[in-house]
Parts: C-alpha cells; structure tokens; sequence
C-alpha cells in the first residue's frame, strides 16, 4: 500500500499550518519530515493517520493493505503513549483486544513483538518501572503487533537522551532491515533524518511547503559506516533551514 | 565528541597544578568548605509524634478535669467518656447504634457515589450533557443539604427515606464534580492513542478514560464519605431510634456530656476506619502511580 497526500492545505482560523503539500510515499520506504518548530509537521502526520482533517486536499491509500494488517496507520508518539496502569503485555494487548483474535493467537503476537524489540523479559513490567528507551521499545512492539502497513512516527526519539537515541536509531534500523515497513518520520534532528530517510522533506516555516525533498540512496544498514557522506547532506539540509528556523524561532506565538 | 575531550584535558592540567601548589591560588589561599544552604523544605514522616501528641492532649484534659480547673459540667474526664462508652457497649447498644449508622451511612453513600460517577462520567464524555448539568450542579452543590431535611422528611417520609435522600444528595455533588474533574484530566495523547489504534468508543471510555480518572475519583471519595457522616448525624438527629446520631442527640439533651464525647468518638473512629479503607483501596488500585 502506498500513501498519497494530494494538495494538503490547513489553518487554524486565521493561522495557515500546512499549504498545499503533496507527497507519494512508497512501500517500504521511510520518508522524513523535519521543518522548523510549527511548520505543521506534527498536523501533516495526524492528517496521515487519520487523527484530524486537513482543511483543504487529501490523504490517500493507494491500494489495499496486506490482509493481515489489522491496523493499517499505526502511530508512534513522542510521550510514548502507554498505559500508566498497564503492564507492557498489556499495553500491546491493548491494541489487540478489540479485533477478537483467538486468545492464543494474541498471546502468540505479544510474545513474538517482544522478542523483535528484546522486551522478553519484561513482559510484566510496569511502565513506571521502565526508561524513557524502554518505554518506547514497548510502544514501538505495540506498533508492529498490529502490522501495520505504515507507521506514522512523530518525534519518536526526541524525548530520549542522546546515547538513547543512539540505541533506539540502531534498533529501528535493524527491524527495517530484517522486514522493510514503510513509515513517515516526523523529527527536527537532522542527524536522525539522515540516519533513517530514505528521502527527506524539508518544509518550510509556517505556512509549511514543501522546500526541497532529499534523497539518499545509501541503504540504512551500511550508514553508521558513512557518517562522513552522511554530514555533507545534513549540511546542505541545515542550510536549507537556518534561515527559516531562526525566523520561527523569533515569531511570537498567536495565541 | 572531541570538544569535551579537549576540556577533560585542560581540567585534569588545571587541577594537577594546583595540587602541585606551583599555581598560586586566587584568593590568599584561605581554604575552607563551601557552606552547605539546601535543606530544609522537605517533609519527613517523623514517627510517634502524631500519636504522641494525642496522648498529651489527653493528660491535659485529664489533668484540667481532676485538678478543677475544668469544670466537670462543661467537660467530663476522659475516664468517665470511656466509663460511658464501655457502659454502652455492656448494655448492647453500641453495636445498634453502630450497626444502623453504619447501614444508612453504607446505602445512602452506595447510591450517591455510583449515581455521581454515572453523571460525571456523562458530563465528562457529552458536551450536552456538560452543558444542560454542569449549571445545575453548580446551583445545587453549595445549597447546605441540612436545610433541605425538613423537606426531606415531608417527600420520603421520618423514616429511612428521608435520612438516605440525605446523605445520597449530599455524596452525589461531590462525587460528580470529582469524576467529570478526573475525567477532564485524562491525558489527550492516550485518548488520540486509543483512536489511532482504532479502538472502539466503549473500549476508550473502559480501559482508557475510567482508569485515568480513577486517582480523582478515589480523592472525591474521601470527600464524599467526611460530609456523608456529618449528614448521617444531621439526619439521625430527627426521628432515629437507633444510630449514633441519635444516641449523641439523647445524650447532649440529658446532659450526659460523657455520653456525649463517647458518641463523638464513635464517628470519629468511623470516620478513621473509612479513610484507612479508602487508602487501602487507593494503593491497590492505584499501585501503577509513580
């Protein structure tokens, strides 16, 4: 299933967010976003998922999702999003509760996604109990239960200290490599968008259009590798941005 | 990576010489600690003092009461209170008094509570039912439901009607404003969650926004049963044959001021028994709190 976000435009009142963004992202394929504080990029990915609707223009699924998909836009949040009084089985239990599998077959879904994210041995744990990285473990394992065919991820890292970061980048890396998914990343770190894009969206400040899109073609897995190739584009990125992020450092807030 | 590296560096230089003393110190070399200014502020359970303090107001009284100072016709000793206590418990009464409040006191805040979180959960998932009761609510809360006892007694009558109407009114403002506050209080992100997921309506309200409310509801509790016994007392004062109201009624219109303090101590104790299981409950239930 492929995504496409024809002539997205938004305002609230008499503030325009988003204008006339459009976009295709492909199966497979992880497509960055990053943009200057409130350039909508945050309001573009709940338009994705289906959370809010655009003013004017709209999203697009181009084709069917797997069959197996149980919930084909699936989100990951920047506050990780679990239940406080859950346990992390049952935080993705959560997810799955709703679609009537037979009991083992939950049981069998839970087990497996801890296994992908090395959550195992901490099934029962609660999420108090747990890091910042182990709490978004836990909500990256209750994505991928409900197999979706896109993820929508909304500043996934940027609650996390830098070495976290670091740790979560490789695991999300490896999951890609091990069984490509197609995801929209939403960030303002630089050094992520690179790290994880596939292409890279630059929007402009607010109303957010799009400036440029980024294409790296070197694959994911062999990028720790080329920091340095790596730097030249998250360069030409800052410099796409500076101008901008420094005038929407010093707009006044419309409130 | 190589900045701090570079610090590290010049730090651990800086510190050796000044060790060495080739570097003469900035200011006379007087070498002292520096003076420690964080404390304070801070809340420490420090045992035995509440207990302890309870006991000294006690010796007090009994003391004022023995010596004369206070005089035995405005307050009775503490011996004489528990004489009439245990006098009351010899006789069996205290266990109908006890038992016939504890009943009103259970059903008339049984009703209220489950009717208040069934319209605070209203208020707080329906916007036209926030709008048609949030108004009504804040009209009818502070009316003192005390002064609505007479009216009471002539619509459900002197006996049980009137004394459960009571305190089911009194519980049920507290509790609806606690849980629709709670369920305001849910954060947004887990609702958006729950929707990203495509959970079903019911399925939020269930496992989502009921849970996230829990810690207001329980805290309402605790309001809601305090002024369910003062009503409990307000009530059993007309027209109760039985309950500690009515034995606290008897005894102050005697006189009987041992009595009295007796009675007093009872829906203290009451009250007490209450809050503990209300923290008991709140650890349980809310064990997930950090």
């Amino acid at each position: 299933m492929d995504l496409k976000l024809d002539h997205i435009s938004h305002h609230y009142g008499h503030t325009h967010v988003l204008d006339d963004i459009s976009l295709t992202v492909k199966r497979g394929e992880i497509v960055c976003f990053i943009g200057p504080s409130g350039c909508g990029k945050s309001t573009l990915l709940r338009f994705v998922g289906g959370l809010e609707k655009p003013a004017s223009g709209q999203v697009l699924q181009v084709g069917e999702p797997p069959a197996a998909s149980l919930n084909p836009l699936t989100y990951i949040f920047q506050d990780f999003a679990l239940l406080p009084w859950r346990s992390v089985e049952g935080n993705i239990a959560l997810a799955l509760e709703d679609h009537k599998l037979p009991k083992a077959e939950q049981r069998a879904i839970i087990a497996d996604v801890l296994r992908r994210t090395n959550l195992s041995d901490f099934a029962k744990a609660l999420p108090k109990q747990l890091s910042g990285g182990m709490k978004q473990r836990v909500a990256i394992a209750r994505a991928l239960s409900v197999r979706p065919a896109v993820m929508l991820m909304d500043e996934p890292l940027s609650a996390l200290d830098s070495q976290t970061r670091d740790l979560l980048m490789d695991d999300l890396i490896e999951l890609w490599t091990r069984q490509p998914f197609t995801a929209c990343y939403v960030t303002h770190n630089l050094a992520e968008a690179v790290r994880l894009g596939h292409r890279i969206v630059v929007l402009s400040r607010r109303p957010g259009r799009i400036r440029e899109i980024v294409q790296i073609d070197m694959p994911l897995a062999e990028r720790k590798e080329h920091i340095a190739e790596l730097e030249i584009k998250q360069r030409h990125l800052w410099d796409l941005m500076r101008e901008e992020a420094r005038a929407a450092d010093r707009e006044l807030a419309d409130v | 990576m190589s900045d701090t590296a570079m610090t590290n560096l010049n730090l651990r230089n800086k510190t050796t010489k000044q060790a060495s003393g080739s570097e003469p110190t900035g200011s006379g070399g007087h070498v002292r600690p520096v003076p420690f200014r964080g404390g304070g502020f801070v809340y420490r359970p420090v045992r035995f003092v509440g207990p302890l303090v309870f006991i000294a107001l006690l010796a007090i009284w009994e003391a004022g009461t023995r010596s004369g100072l206070i005089s035995p016709l405005v307050l009775p000793t503490p011996a004489e209170s528990w004489q009439a206590f245990v006098n009351l418990a010899k006789s069996g009464m205290l266990w109908k008094h006890v038992a016939a409040s504890s009943e009103r006191l259970f059903i008339g805040w049984t009703i209220g509570t489950v009717l208040g979180i069934a319209a605070g959960l209203m208020i707080g998932l329906f916007s036209i039912a926030r709008s048609g009761l949030q108004p009504l609510v804040s009209a009818l809360f502070p009316i003192p439901k005390i002064a609505l006892l007479p009216l009471f007694v002539i619509w459900f009558g002197i006996d049980e009607g009137s004394k459960n109407a009571t305190l089911i009114f009194g519980t049920f403002f507290p509790t609806v404003i606690s849980t629709y506050a709670g369920v305001d209080n849910v954060d947004r992100t887990l609702i958006r969650m729950g929707q990203s997921f495509g959970l079903s309506w019911t399925s939020i309200v269930r496992k989502i926004v009921i849970p996230g409310a829990m810690p207001a509801i329980l805290s309402g509790f605790r309001i809601s049963s305090s002024i369910a016994i003062v009503l409990l007392v307000a009530a059993e004062m007309i027209g109760a044959e039985f309950g500690v109201g009515a034995y606290v009624l008897m005894a102050g219109s005697l006189m009987a001021t041992d009595q009295l303090i007796a009675g007093v101590a009872i829906l203290s104790v009451m009250g007490l028994i209450i809050a503990w299981a209300i923290g008991l409950a709140e650890k349980y239930l809310l064990r997930w709190r950090t």
